[in-house]
Protein backbone atom coordinates (compact mmCIF):
# COMPACT_ATOMS: atom_id res chain seq x y z
CA UNK A 1 0.00 0.00 0.00
CA UNK A 2 1.35 3.79 -0.88
CA UNK A 3 1.49 6.14 1.94
CA UNK A 4 -0.75 8.41 -1.03
CA UNK A 5 -3.31 6.01 -0.29
CA UNK A 6 -2.84 5.74 3.54
CA UNK A 7 -3.05 9.37 3.88
CA UNK A 8 -6.45 9.74 1.41
CA UNK A 9 -8.03 7.01 3.21
CA UNK A 10 -7.17 8.54 6.69
CA UNK A 11 -8.74 11.88 5.26
CA UNK A 12 -12.04 10.42 4.09
CA UNK A 13 -12.71 8.10 6.62
CA UNK A 14 -12.57 11.61 9.44
CA UNK A 15 -14.31 12.89 6.37
CA UNK A 16 -17.02 9.80 6.81
CA UNK A 17 -16.98 10.25 10.52
CA UNK A 18 -17.86 14.13 10.67
CA UNK A 19 -20.90 13.59 8.19
CA UNK A 20 -22.00 10.75 10.06
CA UNK A 21 -21.89 13.16 13.37
CA UNK A 22 -24.04 15.29 11.62
CA UNK A 23 -26.86 12.61 10.38
CA UNK A 24 -26.63 11.74 14.22
CA UNK A 25 -26.99 14.93 15.92
CA UNK A 26 -29.96 15.74 12.97
CA UNK A 27 -31.81 12.80 14.96
CA UNK A 28 -30.32 13.19 18.56
CA UNK A 29 -30.72 17.33 19.11
CA UNK A 30 -33.79 18.82 20.72
CA UNK A 31 -34.90 21.22 18.43
CA UNK A 32 -34.95 23.12 14.67
CA UNK A 33 -31.96 25.41 15.43
CA UNK A 34 -29.49 22.81 17.52
CA UNK A 35 -29.93 20.21 14.36
CA UNK A 36 -28.99 22.89 12.08
CA UNK A 37 -25.99 22.95 13.83
CA UNK A 38 -25.13 19.27 13.56
CA UNK A 39 -25.95 19.27 9.60
CA UNK A 40 -24.75 22.61 8.47
CA UNK A 41 -21.47 22.39 10.03
CA UNK A 42 -20.48 18.77 11.08
CA UNK A 43 -21.03 18.45 7.03
CA UNK A 44 -19.08 21.53 5.78
CA UNK A 45 -16.07 19.94 7.49
CA UNK A 46 -17.21 16.41 6.78
CA UNK A 47 -17.56 17.36 2.60
CA UNK A 48 -13.82 19.49 2.68
CA UNK A 49 -12.09 16.08 4.05
CA UNK A 50 -13.87 13.76 1.58
CA UNK A 51 -12.35 16.46 -1.32
CA UNK A 52 -9.16 16.71 0.26
CA UNK A 53 -8.77 13.24 0.32
CA UNK A 54 -9.77 12.72 -3.19
CA UNK A 55 -7.40 15.64 -3.78
CA UNK A 56 -5.15 13.23 -2.56
CA UNK A 57 -6.01 10.12 -3.93
CA UNK A 58 -5.84 11.58 -7.76
CA UNK A 59 -2.46 13.32 -7.22
CA UNK A 60 -1.59 16.51 -8.94
CA UNK A 61 -3.76 16.91 -11.75
CA UNK A 62 -5.95 18.93 -13.70
CA UNK A 63 -8.81 17.76 -11.30
CA UNK A 64 -7.16 19.07 -7.90
CA UNK A 65 -7.63 22.16 -9.05
CA UNK A 66 -11.72 21.29 -10.06
CA UNK A 67 -12.18 19.92 -7.10
CA UNK A 68 -10.27 22.57 -4.91
CA UNK A 69 -13.16 25.23 -6.56
CA UNK A 70 -15.57 22.87 -5.23
CA UNK A 71 -13.96 23.06 -2.18
CA UNK A 72 -13.83 26.68 -2.04
CA UNK A 73 -17.26 27.52 -3.04
CA UNK A 74 -18.87 24.68 -0.05
CA UNK A 75 -17.26 26.89 2.08
CA UNK A 76 -18.75 30.14 0.80
CA UNK A 77 -22.11 28.94 -0.12
CA UNK A 78 -22.26 26.46 3.06
CA UNK A 79 -22.94 29.40 5.86
CA UNK A 80 -24.92 31.43 3.51
CA UNK A 81 -27.63 28.77 3.48
CA UNK A 82 -27.60 27.63 6.89
CA UNK A 83 -27.70 31.65 7.62
CA UNK A 84 -30.58 31.82 5.29
CA UNK A 85 -32.82 29.29 7.10
CA UNK A 86 -31.89 30.32 10.67
CA UNK A 87 -32.84 33.67 9.91
CA UNK A 88 -35.95 32.25 8.01
CA UNK A 89 -37.01 30.23 10.96
CA UNK A 90 -36.64 33.32 13.45
CA UNK A 91 -38.19 35.53 11.66
CA UNK A 92 -41.35 33.22 11.34
CA UNK A 93 -41.31 33.12 15.17
CA UNK A 94 -39.73 29.36 16.11
CA UNK A 95 -38.90 29.00 19.69
CA UNK A 96 -35.57 28.08 20.26
CA UNK A 97 -35.56 24.91 22.95
CA UNK A 98 -33.69 25.60 26.32
CA UNK A 99 -32.24 23.63 28.41
CA UNK A 100 -34.44 21.70 30.56
CA UNK A 101 -37.63 22.00 28.50
CA UNK A 102 -38.74 18.28 27.29
CA UNK A 103 -37.47 17.86 23.15
CA UNK A 104 -39.61 18.58 20.35
CA UNK B 1 -5.21 57.42 -9.41
CA UNK B 2 -8.42 58.79 -10.29
CA UNK B 3 -11.81 57.24 -10.30
CA UNK B 4 -11.16 56.48 -13.88
CA UNK B 5 -8.12 54.57 -13.21
CA UNK B 6 -9.66 52.67 -10.34
CA UNK B 7 -12.45 51.52 -13.10
CA UNK B 8 -9.88 50.41 -15.49
CA UNK B 9 -7.50 48.74 -13.20
CA UNK B 10 -10.87 46.77 -11.88
CA UNK B 11 -11.97 46.16 -14.93
CA UNK B 12 -8.68 44.31 -16.21
CA UNK B 13 -8.49 42.24 -12.88
CA UNK B 14 -12.00 41.33 -13.30
CA UNK B 15 -11.32 40.28 -16.62
CA UNK B 16 -8.00 38.36 -16.00
CA UNK B 17 -9.62 35.69 -12.90
CA UNK B 18 -12.47 35.59 -15.24
CA UNK B 19 -10.61 34.05 -17.64
CA UNK B 20 -8.08 32.38 -16.29
CA UNK B 21 -10.87 30.77 -13.87
CA UNK B 22 -13.08 30.07 -17.56
CA UNK B 23 -9.50 28.58 -18.71
CA UNK B 24 -9.06 25.95 -15.53
CA UNK B 25 -12.36 24.85 -16.04
CA UNK B 26 -13.09 24.54 -19.65
CA UNK B 27 -10.73 24.61 -21.84
CA UNK B 28 -8.13 22.08 -20.77
CA UNK B 29 -7.56 18.17 -21.56
CA UNK B 30 -8.95 16.71 -18.07
CA UNK B 31 -8.59 13.08 -19.95
CA UNK B 32 -6.14 12.09 -22.41
CA UNK B 33 -9.07 10.18 -24.24
CA UNK B 34 -11.13 13.68 -24.36
CA UNK B 35 -10.12 16.31 -26.10
CA UNK B 36 -10.30 19.45 -24.22
CA UNK B 37 -11.50 22.63 -26.05
CA UNK B 38 -8.40 24.75 -26.58
CA UNK B 39 -9.17 25.81 -29.77
CA UNK B 40 -9.11 29.50 -31.16
CA UNK B 41 -13.78 28.98 -31.63
CA UNK B 42 -13.63 28.27 -28.06
CA UNK B 43 -11.02 30.58 -26.54
CA UNK B 44 -12.86 33.16 -28.37
CA UNK B 45 -16.17 31.90 -26.57
CA UNK B 46 -14.39 32.19 -22.93
CA UNK B 47 -13.32 35.24 -24.37
CA UNK B 48 -16.56 36.91 -24.90
CA UNK B 49 -18.24 35.54 -22.04
CA UNK B 50 -15.67 36.63 -19.43
CA UNK B 51 -16.24 40.17 -21.11
CA UNK B 52 -19.59 40.16 -20.22
CA UNK B 53 -19.27 38.96 -16.69
CA UNK B 54 -16.73 41.84 -16.29
CA UNK B 55 -19.13 44.08 -17.44
CA UNK B 56 -21.82 43.56 -15.10
CA UNK B 57 -19.57 42.82 -12.06
CA UNK B 58 -16.20 44.49 -12.17
CA UNK B 59 -18.23 46.89 -9.07
CA UNK B 60 -18.55 43.57 -7.18
CA UNK B 61 -14.73 42.32 -6.68
CA UNK B 62 -13.00 45.67 -6.46
CA UNK B 63 -15.33 48.39 -5.40
CA UNK B 64 -14.64 51.94 -6.65
CA UNK B 65 -14.62 53.75 -3.45
CA UNK B 66 -12.38 50.80 -1.64
CA UNK B 67 -9.41 51.63 0.01
CA UNK B 68 -6.14 50.26 0.60
CA UNK B 69 -7.48 46.98 -0.78
CA UNK B 70 -4.16 45.16 -1.31
CA UNK B 71 -3.05 45.76 1.82
CA UNK B 72 -6.84 44.31 3.25
CA UNK B 73 -6.10 41.41 0.92
CA UNK B 74 -3.21 40.39 2.30
CA UNK B 75 -4.30 40.60 6.05
CA UNK B 76 -6.93 38.30 4.71
CA UNK B 77 -4.85 35.28 4.19
CA UNK B 78 -3.84 35.10 7.69
CA UNK B 79 -6.98 35.14 8.76
CA UNK B 80 -8.47 32.62 6.82
CA UNK B 81 -5.19 30.09 7.97
CA UNK B 82 -6.38 31.11 11.52
CA UNK B 83 -10.00 30.43 10.76
CA UNK B 84 -9.30 27.20 9.10
CA UNK B 85 -7.79 25.72 12.11
CA UNK B 86 -10.85 27.32 14.25
CA UNK B 87 -13.61 25.19 12.25
CA UNK B 88 -10.83 22.48 12.71
CA UNK B 89 -11.45 22.43 16.20
CA UNK B 90 -14.57 23.46 16.59
CA UNK B 91 -15.80 21.14 14.74
CA UNK B 92 -14.55 18.38 17.08
CA UNK B 93 -16.01 19.91 20.10
CA UNK B 94 -19.48 19.95 18.62
CA UNK B 95 -18.82 16.25 17.39
CA UNK B 96 -17.98 15.23 20.99
CA UNK B 97 -21.59 16.99 22.24
CA UNK B 98 -23.34 15.46 19.90
CA UNK B 99 -21.98 11.87 20.42
CA UNK B 100 -21.63 12.14 24.39
CA UNK B 101 -24.69 10.06 25.78
CA UNK B 102 -25.83 12.79 28.07
CA UNK B 103 -25.49 15.53 25.46
CA UNK B 104 -24.00 18.58 27.02
CA UNK B 105 -25.49 21.46 25.22
CA UNK B 106 -27.12 24.51 26.91
CA UNK B 107 -28.35 26.73 23.29
CA UNK B 108 -28.74 30.10 23.97
CA UNK B 109 -29.24 33.78 22.01
CA UNK B 110 -26.56 35.93 22.28
CA UNK B 111 -26.30 39.59 20.51
CA UNK B 112 -23.15 41.91 20.66
CA UNK B 113 -22.37 45.13 18.57
CA UNK B 114 -18.84 45.49 16.63
CA UNK B 115 -17.25 48.30 15.58
CA UNK B 116 -17.56 46.69 11.82
CA UNK B 117 -19.37 48.82 9.41
CA UNK B 118 -18.55 48.07 5.56
CA UNK B 119 -20.07 44.96 3.76
CA UNK B 120 -17.52 42.53 3.63
CA UNK B 121 -16.31 43.31 6.66
CA UNK B 122 -19.85 42.29 7.95
CA UNK B 123 -20.09 39.03 5.68
CA UNK B 124 -16.75 37.62 6.87
CA UNK B 125 -17.38 38.20 10.54
CA UNK B 126 -21.12 36.34 9.81
CA UNK B 127 -19.69 33.86 7.79
CA UNK B 128 -16.89 32.99 9.55
CA UNK B 129 -19.11 32.99 12.72
CA UNK B 130 -21.48 30.35 10.38
CA UNK B 131 -18.78 28.48 9.46
CA UNK B 132 -17.46 27.85 13.11
CA UNK B 133 -19.19 24.98 14.35
CA UNK B 134 -21.46 25.40 17.86
CA UNK B 135 -23.09 29.07 16.61
CA UNK B 136 -24.75 30.39 13.69
CA UNK B 137 -25.47 33.98 13.04
CA UNK B 138 -29.19 34.79 12.72
CA UNK B 139 -29.54 38.57 11.92
CA UNK B 140 -27.48 41.31 11.39
CA UNK B 141 -28.18 45.16 11.76
CA UNK B 142 -25.47 46.50 9.36
CA UNK B 143 -26.52 50.30 11.16
CA UNK B 144 -24.85 49.56 14.53
CA UNK B 145 -22.77 46.85 13.44
CA UNK B 146 -25.21 44.41 15.77
CA UNK B 147 -25.36 40.69 15.99
CA UNK B 148 -27.61 38.07 16.77
CA UNK B 149 -26.21 34.23 17.04
CA UNK B 150 -27.51 31.73 18.67
CA UNK B 151 -24.81 29.22 20.14
CA UNK B 152 -25.54 25.64 21.27
CA UNK B 153 -23.30 25.60 24.44
CA UNK B 154 -21.68 28.02 26.99
CA UNK B 155 -18.54 27.79 25.59
CA UNK B 156 -18.70 28.91 21.88
CA UNK B 157 -20.97 32.05 22.76
CA UNK B 158 -18.42 33.30 26.08
CA UNK B 159 -15.54 33.13 22.87
CA UNK B 160 -17.66 35.80 20.96
CA UNK B 161 -19.07 37.62 24.17
CA UNK B 162 -15.73 37.54 26.29
CA UNK B 163 -12.48 36.90 24.66
CA UNK B 164 -13.82 38.80 21.42
CA UNK B 165 -11.17 37.42 19.33
CA UNK B 166 -12.65 36.78 16.00
CA UNK B 167 -14.40 40.14 16.03
CA UNK B 168 -10.71 41.64 16.81
CA UNK B 169 -9.13 39.88 13.83
CA UNK B 170 -11.56 40.93 11.26
CA UNK B 171 -11.53 44.06 12.62
CA UNK B 172 -7.76 43.97 12.34
CA UNK B 173 -8.38 42.74 9.02
CA UNK B 174 -10.48 45.56 7.50
CA UNK B 175 -8.78 48.48 9.49
CA UNK B 176 -12.24 49.04 11.21
CA UNK B 177 -10.81 49.50 14.94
Amino acid sequence: MHSIDLIATVLMAFGAFFMFTGALGLLRLPDFYTRLHATGKCDTLGEVLLIVGCMVYQGWSFLTIKLFFLMLFIFIANPVATHAIMKAAYVTGVKPWKKGEERR
Amino acid sequence: MGSKGVKAFSMIVTFCIMFVFWVLLSAWVSYHETPGHFNLLHVCEGIIAALIVTVISHELLIPEKGEKVLVKSLRLIPYLGWELWQIVLANFDVAYRILHPKMPIDPRIIEFETTLRSDFALTTLANSITLTPGTITILVEPEKGKFLVHALAKKPADALLVDKTMQKKVAHVYMEE
